[in-house]
């Protein structure tokens, strides 16, 4: 089935019938990942640009292995080593590399708004691997895939984002996402980490790490950067450690079994303590092995619009 | 250039609009040598050119109390000549030229630069002064001085002195010259870099947004200050809800506070900001429908005293890049007549005299500018529009250096016939 949307740009807009077309993809695009040989012919002649202004590398390898995956042609970008570094602005560095006939265009930006506005100065399809504090639909769509692997379904599923919501990209997505699907978001970190006016988009807001736990099925634990506390937004490593790390009593004496997921990169020991990630009921390396899938799924869905697949 | 000299010539059929006199009535002008001769029904011996005025209003020439002429230091983006060609296209007789200019004008030769470079204009260029050295803030700026060479009024616009005891001195000094203080509201430490308003869509769209009390905090410790000091003080681009009841209650109080708001304020919010465009980034930013709605009730009630276009030009390079790169502002200066009869006069909440007067004679009045008079024997400083007809602002007609408007293709309301002021007469084509 195709999907409605020619550019991953964000969740906000995207249905929930798009998004369980593209987890539905993922998970054939899983199967294909369990093959000897795990490479299919379908984006042959398409060719993808990886345009990474900021430095990545889960996601940036993912979205590399996805269309390595689908035998597309790719060609790597990255600031550091292009003339972006010698003030060549990004209208014009999209402009010529357009004009050398690109399909695809996978992006990374510090800024929000960099994929829609690639949108506007190029015919190629825009896939947004992050753009600033704004979205990262792809995570978002691998939480949810990983999610509906261990649920079974979305819909009623309570889920809490833990730590620095004001920074998270992550955490954009994710509750677009999971509120289309008919899941339920909790919020939870100091104040000063969680944006402004963030109810109104449907969100309930904990303060307390106790109470999100109580409430969650899953938590999604967010990175904390230690610049954050540098700008005083927070007090110190430690203090925030103390308040949100949950070593242990909170997972382990709850009654229920609480799912543990994470972006990664983890600081071990400040959100996630190692024997909390590591444990049985962490599905992290579950969410790393499934970006892969669901990349593969919007490459694919998005090189082919119409459905018309050979 | 569409300049005449105004030799004999006479405005037929035109609806006179005069918010000094409070009157309204259809009639003839006659204008010799750049003054009104006569006011009236125009017989047929008549020997000099008429112009028909058929459906046009004409009222004292309106000022822009708030633009950036970009000179000196970014003639690439704006001059005082193309600044005024943008000014006479918009309906304006007179324009007040902010600060921040590189070098910024904060001492008497930036001054008479600019009144050097406005002498042939049609439009009168009354430059503000900056209220610091270097509008840093630190240190008062030779604001003596400054009045001297042809400053009107003092504001390091862009920016605001966190320091108290700076705007403290600062209003009391100026005030020995009648000269107001025009302050930037804004804590900038509080603006955090923000890059659009804080609320829900700068959550959204992951944005740093730039709370309300930025404004008003710095609103509220100026308000202090004309409490303690008497003196004078102009609220520029007011662009919130607590801003407004701010002065208004000061107002109630008595106290010399006035405020100006600009019109793009009356026509987007931040809801608008869905698309990232770089045009509709300005400082303050557009705010929420709720802070419209207080700014438009501001404005019904008598709160706000001026509309002002903060013209703010911008290379297309500078703007044409991801939103949060972008420089704050927009141009004005042709679409601010338009704006302001759509928003409050289309809408009901001012008549077009009332709506007139805030952009003609209280800006002079708070300026202590003389407020042109359209009476027998003065000189003509006049706007001729039609507030009626329909008009789309096309990018080729845009006589500014720059380009950067969101205004651009959007049906406005009214439409500019031209201008007469020193002497001259101006027609748009």
């Amino acid at each position: 089935m195709p999907v409605s949307i020619s550019h991953l740009l964000g969740l906000e807009d995207v249905s929930a019938q798009d998004i369980g077309t593209i987890l539905d993809t993922a998970e054939t695009f899983k199967e294909v990942l369990e093959r000897p040989i795990p490479k299919v012919p379908t984006l042959r002649g398409t060719t993808v640009l990886n345009l990474f202004y900021e430095p990545s590398t889960r996601t940036r390898i993912s979205f590399e292995l996805a269309e390595k995956r689908l035998t597309a042609d790719t060609i790597n970008f990255s600031k550091a080593t292009s003339s972006v570094s010698k003030g060549e602005v990004l209208r014009d560095t999209i402009r010529n590399i357009e004009a050398m006939k690109i399909d695809m265009i996978v992006v990374r930006h510090s800024a929000a708004g960099v994929p829609l506005f690639l949108t506007q100065c190029s015919d190629a399809a825009v896939i947004n691997a992050g753009d600033g504090k704004h979205e990262h639909p792809t995570q978002a769509l691998l939480d949810m895939l990983s999610l509906r692997q261990k649920f079974g379904s979305l819909k009623g599923l309570k889920v809490a984002i833990v730590g620095d919501i004001l920074h998270s990209r992550v955490a954009g997505s994710n509750i677009h996402g999971l509120l289309t699907m008919g899941a339920e978001v909790m919020l939870c970190g100091p104040k000063t980490l969680i944006p402004p006016h963030i109810h109104d988009l449907g969100v309930s807001v904990s303060y307390q790490i106790d109470q999100a736990l109580e409430w969650a099925d899953a938590v999604n634990v967010l990175r904390i950067q230690l610049e954050r506390q540098k700008s005083g937004l927070f007090p110190s490593i430690r203090e925030y450690h103390a308040q949100i790390r949950r070593d242990a009593p909170p997972y382990r004496t709850t009654e229920k079994e609480i799912t543990i997921m994470h972006p990664g990169p983890i600081n071990r020991g400040v959100e996630l303590d190692s024997d909390v990630a590591d444990s049985d009921a962490s599905i992290i390396l579950y969410q790393v092995t499934n970006g892969v899938a669901v990349r593969m799924a919007v490459l694919y869905l998005l090189a082919n619009p119409e459905g018309k697949v050979e | 250039m569409n300049l005449q000299a105004l030799k004999h010539i006479c405005l037929k059929n035109a609806e006179l609009v005069d918010p000094v006199a409070h009157t309204r009535q259809s009639a003839d002008i006659i204008i010799k040598n750049g003054i009104i001769q006569e006011i009236g029904k125009i017989d047929s011996s008549f020997s000099g050119e008429s112009v028909d005025c058929s459906g046009q209003v004409i009222s004292p020439g309106l000022v822009d109390m708030h633009v950036h002429l970009r000179e000196p230091g970014r003639e690439d983006e704006e001059t005082v000549e193309t600044g005024c060609a943008a000014a006479m296209a918009g309906g304006f007789t007179a324009v007040l030229p902010m600060p921040n200019t590189d070098p910024p004008c904060d001492n008497q030769q930036v001054v008479r630069f600019l009144k050097q470079k406005a002498e042939k204009e049609l439009v009168d260029v009354y430059p503000v002064g900056a209220i610091t050295k270097g509008r840093k803030g630190i240190e008062m700026a030779e604001i003596a001085d400054l009045y001297q060479a042809g400053a009107v009024a003092f504001s390091d616009d862009g920016s605001t002195s966190s320091n108290s005891l700076v705007m403290r001195y600062a209003l009391e000094y100026a005030s020995m010259y009648n000269a107001p203080i025009i302050d930037h509201c804004e804590d900038h430490k509080l603006a955090n870099q923000g890059h659009m308003n804080e609320g829900v869509m700068s959550t959204r769209l992951g944005i740093t947004g730039i709370p309300n009390a930025a404004e008003s905090v710095i609103i509220a410790r100026d308000i202090e200050l004309v409490r303690l000091t008497g003196s004078a003080l102009h609220v520029a681009h007011l662009s919130t809800a607590e801003g407004v009841e701010l002065v208004r209650r000061a107002k109630q109080e008595g106290l010399p506070v006035t405020c100006e708001v600009a019109p793009h304020h009356l026509l987007f919010t931040d809801q608008d900001l869905t698309g990232f465009d770089p045009n509709l980034k300005m400082n303050p930013p557009l705010r929420t429908p709720k802070d419209m709605d207080a700014l438009m009730q501001g404005i019904a009630d008598g709160t706000v005293d001026v509309f002002a276009s903060d013209h703010a030009p911008h290379s297309l390079e500078e703007k044409q890049v991801e939103f949060e790169a972008a420089p704050f502002g927009i141009i004005g200066l042709q679409s601010m007549l338009s704006v302001i009869l759509k928003t409050v006069v289309e809408s009901g909440a001012l008549s077009l005299e009332q709506a007139l007067e805030k952009m003609c004679v209280t800006p002079r009045k708070l300026l202590n500018l003389p407020v042109p008079q359209i009476k027998t024997g003065e000189p003509a400083n006049l706007s001729i529009f039609n507030p009626k007809a329909k008009t789309v602002l096309r990018k080729q007609d845009i006589k500014s250096l720059s380009h950067n408007s969101p205004y651009i293709d959007m049906e406005l309301s009214g439409k500019v016939y031209g201008v007469c002021n020193k002497g001259l007469m101006y027609i748009n084509k």
